[in-house]
């Protein structure tokens, strides 16, 4: 099990070059809301960070996550398991 | 109810109904799209997206706005629409089975005439197995929902196309997407899913916006290394590719390994429907268990007829594939020579993308073509790769050499005009 804060360090880390807007992040962020992604974005970015965690984030668990808190959540879980 | 209390406009008959909320106008969302539809329309003499057809004259020309128009954006790859033949089969089996079957394929939609047309398609492509859908999406709606079930994984390209995205959302499955065209990315995903979870990957021959080829060999291979099943949508790329014109996967060498090819009727072929083929001994279970095969009607008997004949004579259309090619190469090349960008470094298909720099030069460019007579398809995001703006061409084997210099000319003139060359 990683801890929460490396898992969000990591994040912000790959968030930084797609965010354009330099939106200040945490956990509450929504990537559509306040960091304005498309899904292209969205397609880059998930592989990003399907490769630094080396997990898969399916398209059916992306529907289910909007904000940067959900994502380490997610982060954690698939990491869990692998 | 707050919406409603918001806003007193005068009493209608049904605001006396108690407590009965005024009803939200769901065309709401709709209003950024109608608002950039009005702008384009303002700026601008045609609509791209409203081009009506008057007459049809040929595979390569028709009356638009009363101006005779070299068509250069109708993915009527081999010319076959006009073909006389094809034309004699249809009118045949119009006159012998009348005009539509008002059935499905699994009651009363199954003529003779689609029977024939899935033994054209067994003979076309050497396979065991053939089943024609209505329309090339239902095609992959159907296959791609029904084989992977609850549990089971999708791995898609990043770019595929609608139809690939809907038949994952129509199924129960887990949908895990690659990088476009990236073999390494592929095998990545393929290794970090459960070793004995069904997989199917799903590949397309040609991307269709930018018209590049996939490695087809090396994907295969790596989905067979894990244990996947692999379906291979060849719609932009039956008719040309390979000896026998099958599609990618054959000039690919891979025509043993792939599992599944989907295909349609509305391209090379020349009329409408959907296939898939295959040579797995289970394959024709697919008819009862496969929604968007079962709860649709089945075509017209014209229209497989039409589409028989037009995929016995694409067999061995070896001369009309070389003058496609050849057609290719020189519009790519003569684009490239006249200052454009190119989707693709090489002629690798029958589609040339011309990369254009945003929305309003893209539409300017588009009217200064058609103004000129000539056709192209424009394409913007979402549909797009990246965000890209395009002037999509599609190239036909019955466009002669003459008109591939006057759509040259045409081009030249435009994007001077336009200042997206120099």
């Amino acid at each position: 099990m990683i801890d929460r804060e490396n898992v969000f360090a990591r994040l912000a880390a790959l968030i930084e070059p797609f965010n354009r807007k330099s939106a200040p992040l945490s956990e509450a962020t929504t990537f559509a809301g306040d960091l304005e992604w498309d899904s292209l974005t969205v397609m880059d970015f998930v592989a990003a960070v399907e490769d630094e965690f080396d997990i898969l984030i399916t398209m059916n668990m992306q529907a289910e996550i909007e904000t940067v808190g959900q994502l380490v959540d997610a982060v954690g879980k698939l990491r869990s398991q692998a | 109810m707050t919406d409603a209390l918001a806003t007193p406009d005068a009493v209608r008959s049904d605001d006396l109904v108690p407590h009965a909320p005024r009803s939200r106008d769901l065309f709401a969302k709709f209003d950024g799209l109608i608002a950039e539809r009005h702008a384009l329309l303002q700026t601008n003499v045609h609509d791209p997206l409203g081009v009506v057809m008057e007459q049809v004259l040929s595979p390569t020309r028709a009356i638009i706005k009363g101006r005779e128009t070299i068509l250069l954006g109708t993915y009527n790859y081999m010319g076959m629409t006009f073909d006389p033949d094809v034309l004699a089969a249809g009118e045949r089996a119009l006159r012998e089975y009348g005009s539509g079957t008002t059935g499905s394929r699994v009651l009363n939609g199954t003529y003779q005439t689609h029977k024939a047309c899935e033994d054209a398609l067994r003979d076309f492509y050497a396979m065991d197995h053939a089943m024609v859908f209505s329309t090339g999406y239902q095609a992959n709606l159907g296959m791609i929902s029904t084989l992977a079930g609850k549990g089971d994984y999708v791995i898609i390209d990043g770019d595929s196309h609608a139809s690939i995205y809907d038949g994952c959302w129509l199924g129960d499955a887990e949908i895990v997407r690659f990088r476009h065209n990236d073999v390494a990315d592929l095998e990545k995903r393929l290794r970090r899913l459960p070793p004995d979870a069904g997989k199917l990957v799903v590949l397309e021959g040609v991307y269709s916006m930018l018209g590049d080829v996939a490695p087809l060999a090396e994907m295969v291979a790596a989905c067979k290394r894990h244990g996947a099943m692999t379906l291979v949508d060849e719609a932009h790329a039956m008719g040309f590719f390979g000896v026998n014109g099958r599609g990618v996967f054959e000039e690919a060498g891979v025509e043993d390994e792939v599992d599944f090819v989907v295909g349609t009727f509305s391209k090379s072929v020349g009329t409408v429907g959907g296939y898939c083929v295959s040579n797995h001994p289970k394959f024709d279970v697919l008819r009862f268990a496969c929604r968007p095969y079962v709860f649709t009607a089945s075509l017209p008997p014209s229209v497989v007829a039409t589409a028989e004949a037009s995929i016995r004579k694409l067999g061995g259309a070896s001369a009309k594939r070389a003058h496609l090619w050849k057609n290719s190469r020189r519009l790519h090349g003569g684009l490239r020579e006249l200052g454009y960008r190119l989707g693709t470094e090489t002629a690798q298909s029958a589609i040339i993308a011309v990369m254009m720099p945003d929305q309003d030069r893209t539409v300017a460019t588009w009217n200064a073509l058609i103004e000129r007579g000539l056709y192209v398809n424009m394409a913007r995001p979402p549909a797009t790769p990246a965000g890209t703006f395009l002037l999509r061409c599609s190239l036909c084997a019955e466009h002669t050499d003459a008109e591939v210099e006057d759509i040259l000319r045409i081009f030249g003139e435009a994007g001077r005009e336009t200042g997206v060359i120099g």
